[in-house]
């Protein structure tokens, strides 16, 4: 009894907090099902940053230029920087960073299903910064607002960080545009085939997203799969008619009325392939994760074994 | 070195002056363990309600980039295009 008097009280705090918009530092009380939600969401989010680097780094050795090839660097270095963010926030709710990897390895954990396409082309560079790169500040701009402290603070420094991303994949996108026939071709394809996916990323519609309505209403998530979806095309429409793009939703209109974008079915059948790994490098980027983790493991040893060594000489000195 | 003085162990003080912000460091205090010095920490920094959170760690914990750290942190100072400022954005795109 006096356990359920303890739980009732505790979450009764925790609700006052987060109605409050304060935010949940790792030291207080939360529900299981909250610890449980932000321990799957983060460590998700995570991953999809550090996978995010393999179609990107497939362009690396034939970047058109040293400018663009030292760009495409930092970029997929700062990609790099916020797995590390989130992952370190991710710790804070008790489960280490191993445990997350082996999840990953293990299959048990997920990350964004886009990066199971494969990058076919350069201008796919420029499609991701701008459209994939753009969804997810959509998304992370909205996440700032997260009610559990390290989240949100992780995702103020990330936010401040995509900007360069996204601009540059705009630059690419203008660049080819105004190229040859071949360049324009080539943007135009990469656009075809990214566009849905990007629209996808926001996932399932509200009437098919289970986990989302408890997520909304302790503040993890702050707003709708399809409002933040809607908001993605509002701003990007205009950027891909500007330099000549054609999005690829011959059901896309502007309704004045409801001041949106109206537009044509998402393959939902397609997102749940990928997300059950039958996506087209799902294998891929999860065996070439595996791979370069087995081949770090020397790194790791050689650090352990000079601090080992370190704190004997330490001893012998004393 | 020790981090011992007649007046306890020396503790740097981070504070969260609210919520969801992050703790930043406000200074240092005595303290002969962490419970006193948690409350010496309160009585010198937080005297007008400037935190609402307070973390304590032990002076001789922290590890310190040099303080001639010039070279230290210059291989940040040739990435100009790390910045969003570095590209062409044509005149009337908007929502970027």
């Amino acid at each position: 009894m006096d356990n359920n008097e303890d739980y009732n009280k505790n979450l009764l705090e925790f609700e006052r907090k987060i109605e409050a918009e304060e935010k949940i530092e790792p030291r207080d009380w939360m529900p299981d099902e909250y610890r449980q939600h932000l321990i799957r969401q983060m460590s998700q989010h995570a991953h999809s940053e550090v996978i995010g680097m393999q179609p990107e780094g497939n362009w690396v050795n034939r970047a058109p230029s040293l400018r663009s090839k030292k760009i495409l660097i930092a970029k997929i270095q700062d990609e790099g920087g916020h797995g590390l963010y989130l992952y370190s926030a991710a710790e804070t709710l008790g489960v280490s960073r191993d445990q997350f990897v082996k999840w990953l390895h293990e299959g048990k954990a997920k990350y964004s299903s886009i990066f199971n396409y494969p990058t076919l082309s350069w201008a796919d560079i420029g499609a991701i910064g701008w459209l994939v790169d753009g969804a997810a500040i959509v998304n992370q701009v909205s996440l700032c607002r997260t009610s559990y402290g390290p989240y949100s603070r992780a995702m103020v420094r990330i936010c401040k960080e995509e900007s360069f991303h996204q601009r540059q994949g705009y630059e690419i996108m203008c660049d080819m545009m105004n190229g040859t026939e071949d360049q324009r071709k080539m943007a135009q394809d990469a656009m075809n085939r990214w566009w849905w996916p990007s629209l996808m990323m926001f996932g399932p519609t509200d009437n098919d997203s289970p986990n989302s309505q408890r997520a909304m209403k302790w503040k993890i998530k702050r707003e709708s799969n399809d409002k933040l979806r809607q908001k993605f095309i509002y701003k990007t429409v205009g950027q891909a008619e500007f330099i000549g793009l054609t999005v690829p939703d011959p059901d896309l209109n502007w309704n004045e009325e409801a001041q949106h974008y109206d537009f044509g079915e998402i393959d939902w059948n397609e997102f749940y392939e990928v997300i059950k790994g039958r996506g087209p490098c799902n294998k891929q980027r999860l065996e070439t994760h595996i791979k370069s983790h087995q081949e770090g493991e020397w790194v790791r040893d050689t650090a352990r074994e000079y601090n080992r060594l370190k704190q004997e000489v330490k001893k012998e000195l004393v | 070195m020790s981090n011992q003085t007649e007046k306890g162990e020396l503790w740097e003080v981070f504070l969260q002056s609210k919520s969801g912000l992050a703790f930043k460091h406000a200074g240092s205090v005595h303290g002969s363990d962490a419970e006193i010095a948690l409350q010496n920490a309160r009585d010198v920094y937080t005297r007008r309600n400037e935190a609402v959170g307070l973390w304590i760690v032990p002076s001789d914990q922290i590890a310190a980039a040099p303080s001639d750290s010039d070279s230290f942190f210059d291989p940040a100072d040739d990435k100009v295009y790390r910045h969003p400022t570095f590209y062409n954005v044509p005149d009337g795109v908007k929502h970027m």
